[in-house]
């Protein structure tokens, strides 16, 4: 059926790779988006000054100018930084920097997603376990988030679909993913046009997936809720 | 950094002294697939809310593979992928077209936002009110007059907050072009990077400008915004 050509285990291996990479970067993008949104909200000024900067500057610029930016230069950074302390050089593969600058990247776009959704939960709430005598992260814990992940989820989809699909670009800087492992097959056998198309298969294949199971989150994170019948 | 100013400047912002580089090629493409894709969405966004399947289902059918697969992948396929045909290759008008970089990124740019052009003013379409549709009905509009006159004019409307979104993705999605050998904005700080090596200068420069065009674009459109969408203030 499928004609690889002897390349099938180097595309199920980059396969593997890009789904390694988005899963880790949205892990990354998740947390600095909770921290992101809960400095946006926060009332000192200063912090809410700063996590603005982040999100306009982040959300200004192209992401494949990031990557290549953090890219060539935390490399220079953590040079610098190791002859500093004079340890041994720390060599950052395309992998991890993939995974720093994809989470540093999608954090910014993550924290407006729960800046939205932290707004979306009643104040009333927060006051009545406040009350109860919780402390601040047994409020987090218990009341915001399972409340905010419902208005949350569907722009958290959104990222993840975006993240998924950014990950073609880490191949740039020299990431063995689907998109390489493709290419090598589609060189080594002059059949470009048959492997990048099988690419943008696998990369179907992962999206029309990942709907499927955001859906499923969907149902599960609006239990109790009712929906107003038109 | 002053030694890339000085001696990069002018292919960041218009020329190399040959071609149209930097700047004024990302603005070029920005332009030129924005247009096409507006011009392709516009009927399609018509098709896609047709209650016939075989008018819809291809209209869904190409809106799912473009918005599922990745630009660059899509890149790779029309620049790599098509050229290694054999049809391509020995039709001569098809292999002047697909040889030069320049015209696979603009086509493959141009389907792509054509295809997230056509959800969102097919979301809007959906979303008219069905008043406005009635009562042109019963002006006895005919169902072209319809379009032209009522359900147009107030979707694209409605449509232009989200629409702005998807033009300044497609701004960020245009450094795409410099890995089909496009001289735009970040193909020249990839020279002016591999020359001096000092890439923080180099890229930040590039990220400088593209965010100055954000801005820019931002502004526009809020200002857009404010004029056609006046009757929404509150």
């Amino acid at each position: 059926m499928l004609d690889l050509a002897g390349y099938g285990p180097q595309i199920w291996a980059g396969t593997i790779v890009t789904v390694e990479l988005s899963v880790l970067s949205l892990l990354v993008s998740f947390a600095l988006g909770l921290v992101g949104a809960s400095a946006k909200l926060s009332k000192n000024r200063y912090v809410s000054g700063m996590a603005t900067v982040y999100t306009t500057i982040i959300r200004g610029v192209p992401d494949l100018v990031l990557m290549l930016l953090l890219f060539y230069s935390l490399q220079i950074w953590l040079n610098d930084a190791t002859d500093y302390f004079g340890i041994n050089q720390i060599n950052l593969d395309p992998f991890t920097s993939g995974v720093i600058t994809l989470g540093f990247i999608y954090g910014a776009y993550f924290t407006e997603t729960f800046r939205g959704a932290f707004m979306a939960v009643p104040k009333g709430q927060l006051e009545a376990a406040r009350a109860f005598g919780m402390k601040p992260l047994l409020v987090f814990r218990r009341i915001l988030f399972p409340q905010m992940m419902r208005y949350a989820l569907p722009g958290l989809g959104n990222n993840w679909q975006v993240i998924l699909k950014a990950t073609a670009l880490v191949s740039i800087i020299g990431l063995s993913d689907i998109i390489k492992a493709t290419q090598d097959a589609g060189k080594g056998t002059f059949r470009m046009f048959y492997f990048s198309v099988l690419a943008g298969l696998v990369y179907l294949v992962l999206t029309t997936l990942s709907n499927g199971v955001l859906l499923l989150l969907e149902r599960k994170y609006a239990v109790g809720v009712r929906k107003a019948v038109l | 950094m002053i030694y890339i100013i000085q001696n990069y400047w002018q292919a960041f912002l218009y020329s190399d002294g040959y071609n149209m580089t930097g700047l004024a090629m990302t603005l070029w493409l920005l332009v030129i697939s924005c247009a096409i894709g507006f011009c392709m969405a516009v009927p399609l966004a018509v098709a896609r809310n047709a209650r016939n399947p075989l008018i819809w289902g291809p209209v869904w059918f190409y809106t799912f593979i473009f918005r599922g697969s990745p630009l660059y992948v899509q890149l790779l396929v029309i620049y790599t992928g098509v050229y290694s045909l054999d049809v391509v290759q020995h039709n001569a008008l098809l292999n002047a077209f697909f040889r030069q970089g320049i015209d696979c990124t603009i086509l493959a740019f141009a389907l792509n936002t054509g295809a997230y052009t056509t959800e969102i003013f097919a979301g809007a379409i959906k979303d008219t009110s069905f008043g406005e549709v009635d009562a042109g009905r019963s002006l006895g509009m005919s169902r072209v007059t319809l379009y032209r006159r009522i359900i147009l004019p107030s979707a694209l409307r409605r449509a232009l907050p989200v629409y702005s979104n998807e033009v300044i993705l497609m701004l960020h999605s245009t450094t795409l072009a410099f890995t089909a050998t496009v001289p735009d904005i970040l193909k020249v700080a990839n020279d002016a990077n591999s020359a001096t090596y000092n890439s923080f200068a180099a890229f930040g420069l590039a990220a400088l400008i593209y965010l100055c065009v954000s801005f820019t674009l931002i502004y526009g459109f809020r200002r857009a915004e404010r004029h056609f969408l006046a009757f929404l203030q509150p």
